[in-house]
């Protein structure tokens, strides 16, 4: 049989809950929809029963909407909700969407603004409802983290799920400070981190807040990334690919935030790895030689060990760079200042392998 | 008086760096230097060999370099490479000359 997602619609006006009721009726996911005419009758009835979307009213009396809507938030956090009002004022808009509700929308007009919102409450029915954090499409907690990392966020993080609250504090991209249910710092993050779905909203950010985080956000990430994979498939072979993806995309975010164009790293024996160009192989074959011609210079001239090789051309400038058992190759832009590029290129490569 | 050269040193020799510059032509001969003739002419060749070499082993690698700079603990050797050849600056590193002029 098959099964069709429920609506709950909750408006203290009846004449409104029918003439809505037939409405969504026609959307082509055909939903079961459901009626309340209270907040504690809608509280009862998504207690009784699991539903995928809350249409919710904010005019109500004894119980307005974002009274009921902060209780669902923590009672069921995994239902969709909208606001759905005659009351075009900023501020409910904000905070509804403060308590994490999926779409605020004014009673439609216009027969073209009534189908924008059957369009918008198909995609919300449509969403998987397993996993994930709302505002984000199937994203989770440690990607949405990842983003504001990538693009270099100041922002503080609150994470809801259920009762539980987590916040979570970004200055430019990286990760300051944690707290949750009475820990702090990593520790705290890793917590906040294992929860697989709830709600996230971005507060003002606070650049002076304590630090009690210093890993950079990558290596906590890596690091959270490569447990959790472990508890939850040990030794299953997904949970490595999984672990050398978000490695690659950290490497390729580094490279594009300190503002290098590509980079290509030799150990002493393997294989050569470049992120950003496609002449890998080449460049570590001249690597491998200027590696070999600076060590007879060095030796006949006795002028001591290598430090590094800064080479220019129209196109680029490069930094060659040995670096504990490798030698890494990276390019910069041509107008690059040179004492910069070397400083930035030892950031990088200290941060590599980690 | 010969008993007096018991007492003279045969003195370990430590080989200074060179410091100047010198124009190379393109087999690596030494065309003009402003480093100290007491410097070695055969390590002044070697080093422009050296030079030579990795620019042409970049050029065959796709890298074409203009200009590097060797950054060793003691000595920077800049090179650039001209029509035919390069100029070569030698630069011994002491406390006050560790960063790159460029």
């Amino acid at each position: 049989m098959e099964s069709h997602h429920k609506i709950l619609l909750l408006d203290d006006d009846p004449d409104v809950l029918e003439l809505y009721k037939d409405i969504l009726a026609q959307l082509p996911s055909h939903p079961e929809v459901h009626t309340a005419t209270t907040g504690a009758r809608a509280l009862a009835l998504l207690d009784a029963e699991p539903f995928r979307l809350l249409i919710c009213d904010l005019k109500m009396p004894r119980m307005d909407g974002l009274q009921v809507l902060s209780i669902v938030r923590r009672r069921v956090p995994e239902v969709r909700t909208v606001v759905l009002t005659g009351v075009p004022d900023e501020e409910f808009r904000s905070r509804a969407y403060a308590l994490g509700v999926d779409l605020f929308w004014l009673k439609p007009e216009t027969q073209q603004n009534m189908q924008m919102f059957l369009e918008c409450l198909e995609s919300l029915l449509g969403r998987d409802a397993t996993a994930g954090f709302r505002g984000v499409q199937s994203k989770s907690l440690m990607d949405i983290i990842q983003m504001e990392c990538l693009s270099q966020s100041s922002t503080v993080l609150r994470i809801t799920r259920g009762a539980l609250v987590g916040k979570i504090w970004m200055v430019e991209g990286e990760l300051i400070h944690a707290e949750t249910e009475g820990a702090v710092g990593e520790a705290a993050f890793q917590r906040i981190l294992e929860w697989r779905s709830g709600t996230f909203e971005n507060l003002p950010p606070e650049p002076d807040h304590e630090r009690t985080i210093n890993k950079p956000a990558h290596v906590l990430l890596l690091e959270m990334a490569q447990a959790m994979d472990e508890t939850a498939n040990p030794g299953a072979a997904g949970a490595g690919e999984e672990l050398d993806h978000r490695k690659t995309v950290w490497k390729l975010s580094a490279l594009t935030r300190e503002g290098a164009e590509w980079i290509v790293s030799v150990p002493e024996k393997g294989v050569p790895e470049g992120w950003g160009t496609q002449a890998a192989e080449e460049s570590a074959k001249w690597m491998r030689q200027a590696g070999e011609l600076c060590k007879r210079l060095s030796e006949r001239l006795e002028a001591g060990p290598l430090s590094h090789i800064e080479g220019c051309c129209l196109e680029r400038r490069l930094i060659l760079l040995p670096w504990e058992k490798k030698t890494f190759l990276l390019s910069w832009p041509p107008n690059w200042e040179a004492h910069r590029m070397v400083e930035q290129s030892k950031q990088i490569v200290a941060s590599w392998d980690s | 008086m010969g008993f007096l050269n018991l007492f003279s040193k045969t003195g370990a020799a430590v080989q200074r760096l060179p410091s100047g510059s010198m124009t190379v032509d393109r087999d690596g001969n030494v065309v003009a230097t402003t480093v100290s003739s007491a410097y070695p002419p055969e390590l002044l060749h070697e080093i422009a060999v050296e030079v030579l070499r990795l620019f042409r082993e970049a050029r065959t690698a796709q890298i074409p370099l203009a200009e590097f700079n060797l950054h060793f603990a003691s000595l920077r050797i800049t090179a650039r490479e001209m029509r035919g050849g390069a100029i070569v600056f030698l630069s011994p590193k002491t406390e006050s000359t560790t960063s790159s002029p460029n």
